[in-house]
């Protein structure tokens, strides 16, 4: 199960800091100077951006690949449902985030342990579990099959995903220098040997399910608010844990980068497709999601790395032959 | 009470048949080939349109599943040579394959069932076939799910012998054992490899077409029949042939009864059962190593 | 004294016992060697020590603590290492990287500086100060086991458990290894190697243990083991 490593090489200084902090400041200032259909639709993107960041700091690093997005997004859906109106917007991503992370700790804790495609139908059963059991609870209980959210304007999810997404980042960056992430690069680099250094495995597997879980929920109580009705359909989607991980590979799990751009090329090419050809679209990615393991398994930034690697080679034997 | 008790032992009887072709395909893929094909519930769905467009061309839906069966193996069979060959000469190690192989399949099943809203829409269908009773022990029961019975019990006896007498059958079975051992003793475990996800790719075909005879299908029905699958894989125990088959009558029983009960718990049920399954015996209940 | 016993230890793998009613004893700073035909149950011996497989019954002390029941990590901390047959070296990572991450996880509450100095220090006694940058594709296999032993020595180990460090090496490198492990006993390292390579065992243990089909058939210096008729007939057997 060690396909997808991340962390593990040091990349090329491709985007240096101040470009990251430029882009940053301009989305920061995004929702006042374009359309509110523009802002609506980045903050999609910064949406599957978390949601991808979070999938591979756990299933990236670990190699066990995880399908419960969805369920610890959906928690953080309902989460706002049923505390909307009476918190503030930050207040239900805490919640959120918090349910979501209790139930990660508790998955963690019981199935860590189940050999890796095991692991993964697991995760998936959580999800469709979950879905069926609210909507057979909101069914019998009350009689309906949704439930209306307190919206929160647009320009106020936005700049929560976008703190969100400042956070989260903050967080890899520290969590990478940290004791707890180099256990991480172990444990994906070989777990037996890991677990013979003095490494808790099985602690830092579930500590870092139940992290990347946090920010999942927080995301999902902020959509919840943009979108105002919701069911267990729309909350438990399965696409929100099959996207993530398409957007990760495509990318290039190993690179901190690498989902960050997958998943804006993706929700970009969503908003652009989907209600036009949903169809199509769906059937491009999982052509391209099947094309991206077999021809580029560091994903597109992995291409781009070689090339730029090749590149300077050049150049160097070139300044060699010169003097 | 007892008319009851019978026509929930029928229904069993008869779902229970289809979920075990389902689990077999699904478990001789995983067995032989170590690929989880997550998107055997869109073969299936496949087939059942297939089934469906010939249906309307006035073939009969037993004779079109004949038809399409070999359909359905080409595709498998050269899916395997292709896509999966491909990805076992970029796999380092057996499990980075296995893990791989299931992404792949998560990316067939958007392929597939995405082409088939594409070409066959979104709504259910469904169309009438032998639609007479026959009374049986005094209850009725529509012959179609008869005729149902029949085959997916003929279909999983063939399967079988298939497996135990002849020579590929024999190959597939030590491949499955232990693919190493296989290989030293010169079976060439790569075609046997894509010959099982040909065979696969039948009995999901088959399932289809059986399916579609007696209840109404959709395209995005897919998902929900390979959820089926693995409970009952998980069920019998991944990669054993005859474990599907009792698993898939266990299921049938289960759900008819969860159903009779109250139907709208029993897909909450089905997603118990594999959760609570997991965590208990990873290995199968009749599997014996883990 | 006895830092290592074990009592009536079982493991079975299905119907076959691999580990059958075994006791063992390792003394403070000897070098105790393992042998026997394959499948022997030398490494599920190795597994159950080091907590990688839990035993079937019986128990294991390590320094008059009860280890067996444990997971790796919490035994690793009490100071016992080891290898593995096939190196499972972190294969992305540096030399350097590789025996850093053993100095940093190895003991609790290990600082960074401190890292550093045991990093450094294991990296010279083992000699591969000058390798320390290169990745672990680009090196030999000799040097390969070393950076698994240099990765196990940075976790402070009383005790170091090698499994055939010397197999696949050729007759230079395997006397390289011989001296390491000489060295290492010097420091006051008590070691159990697993090994095949008749010269390194006979020359190197202070005591050998012979596993035959899960069991313990012969325990002995190695002139008695020499002369054990059970043994001759094994290895003659084979």
């Amino acid at each position: 199960m060690k396909l997808l490593r991340a962390y593990r090489e040091k990349p090329v200084r491709a985007v240096p800091a101040a470009a990251v902090v430029l882009i940053l400041i301009l989305l920061g200032l995004l929702p006042g100077m374009t359309p509110p259909y523009t802002t609506i639709m980045v903050g999609s993107v910064l949406m599957y951006i978390i949601l991808s960041l979070c999938w591979n700091m756990f299933s990236g690093a670990t190699g066990y690949i995880s399908l419960a997005t969805a369920a610890f997004f959906g928690l953080g859906v309902y989460a706002s449902a049923f505390l909307g109106g009476t918190l503030p917007l930050p207040a239900l991503m805490l919640v959120g985030g918090a349910a979501a992370s209790v139930l990660a700790f508790l998955i963690g804790l019981i199935t860590l342990r189940l050999r890796g495609v095991y692991f993964t139908i697991f995760t998936l059963g959580i999800v469709k579990l979950l879905e069926q059991l609210i909507l057979y609870l909101e069914i019998h209980f009350n009689n309906t099959r949704g439930r209306f959210v307190v919206s929160h304007s647009y320009t106020e999810v936005f700049y929560a995903l976008y703190v969100l997404l400042i956070l989260l980042l903050a967080a890899i960056l520290i969590i990478r220098r940290s004791r707890f992430g180099k256990a991480l690069i172990c444990i994906a680099e070989g777990e037996d040997a890991a677990q013979h250094i003095g490494i808790n495995a099985t602690m830092v597997k579930v500590l870092a399910f139940t992290i990347s879980a946090f920010a999942m929920g927080a995301a999902g109580a902020a959509m919840a608010t943009r979108w105002s009705y919701i069911d267990p359909y729309i909350a438990f989607n399965a696409n929100y844990s099959f996207l993530p991980v398409l957007m990760v590979i495509f990318g290039g799990s190993r690179y901190l980068p690498g989902p960050i751009i997958g998943a804006a090329i993706f929700a970009y090419l969503q908003e652009l497709l989907t209600t036009r050809f949903p169809y199509i679209y769906m059937l491009a990615m999982g052509l391209i999601m099947i094309a991206a393991i077999l021809f580029m398994p560091r994903g597109i930034l992995g291409l781009i790395y070689d090339g730029v690697r090749k590149i300077h080679k050049r150049k160097e034997a070139k300044a060699d032959d010169g003097s | 009470m007892l008319v009851k008790l019978f026509n929930i032992l029928s229904s069993g009887l008869i779902m229970g048949g289809v979920y075990a072709i389902i689990a077999m395909g699904m478990s001789i893929q995983y067995g032989v080939a170590r690929i989880l094909n997550v998107s055997h519930g869109e073969f299936i769905m496949v087939g059942a349109f297939l089934t469906f467009m010939l249906v309307k061309l006035h073939v009969n839906p037993l004779l079109a599943m004949v038809i399409i069966s070999p359909a359905m193996f080409l595709v498998g069979f050269v899916l395997h040579r292709t896509v999966y060959k491909k990805l076992s000469d970029v796999s380092g190690s057996a499990s980075t394959f296995e893990s791989n192989s299931m992404l792949i399949s998560f990316g067939l099943m958007f392929v597939l069932q995405n082409i088939g809203l594409q070409v066959w829409g979104s709504q259910q269908q469904a169309y009438p076939f032998l639609l007479t009773s026959v009374r049986i022990l005094g209850t009725a029961i529509a012959l179609n799910r008869m005729v149902v019975l029949l085959f997916a019990v003929a279909i999983s006896l063939l399967f079988y012998l298939y497996l135990q007498k002849t020579r590929l059958g024999k190959a597939i079975r030590a491949v499955s054992q232990d693919a190493g051992s296989a290989a030293l003793m010169g079976i060439k475990t790569h075609r046997v490899g894509a010959i099982s996800f040909g065979i696969g790719a039948v009995l999901a075909g088959c399932a289809g077409s059986l399916i579609s005879i007696i209840n109404q299908f959709n395209t995005s029905m897919g998902m929900s029949y390979t959820i089926i699958a693995i409970i009952v894989v998980v069920l019998g125990g991944m990669g054993s042939v005859l474990g599907s088959l009792l698993g898939g009558f266990i299921l049938g029983f289960i759900g008819t009864l969860v159903n009779y009960i109250d139907p709208s718990l029993s897909l909450v049920a089905y997603y118990l059962i594999i959760i609570v399954l997991l965590l208990v015996k990873p290995s199968g209940l009749m599997g014996g190593k883990s | 004294m006895t830092v290592l016993e074990g009592k009536g230890v079982n493991k079975a793998f299905g119907g076959r016992k691999a580990v059958d009613n075994v006791d063992f004893d390792v003394q403070a700073h000897e070098i105790l060697g393992l042998i026997g035909p394959n499948g022997a149950g030398k490494t599920t011996l190795f597994n159950l020590i080091s907590g990688a497989i839990r035993p079937d019954s019986g128990v294991i002390t390590y320094k008059g603590t009860r280890i067996s029941g444990r997971k790796p990590y919490a035994i690793c901390h009490m100071g016992l290492g080891r290898t593995f047959q096939t190196a499972k070296n972190f294969p992305d990572l540096t030399v350097y990287q590789n025996v850093r991450m053993g100095a940093t996880f190895g003991k609790k509450g290990v600082s960074e500086a401190d890292a550093e100095r045991i990093t450094n220090e294991v990296l010279a006694f083992v000699g591969l100060q000058d390798a320390a940058e290169k990745s672990m594709k680009d090196i030999t296999l000799a040097l390969q086991k070393r950076v698994e032993v240099a990765r196990a020595l940075a976790t402070g180990p009383d005790l170091l458990m090698l499994d055939e460090l010397m197999a696949g090496l050729n007759p230079t490198e395997v006397g390289e290894a011989m001296a390491l492990v000489s060295r290492i006993r010097d420091r006051g390292v008590t070691i159990v190697m697993i090994e095949h390579v008749m010269r390194a065992i006979m020359n190197m243990c202070d005591r050998i243990l012979v596993l035959h089909h899960g069991q313990k058939i012969a325990e002995g210096t190695p002139a008695e083991i020499a002369a054990n008729p059970t043994v001759i007939e094994i290895y003659l057997g084979e």
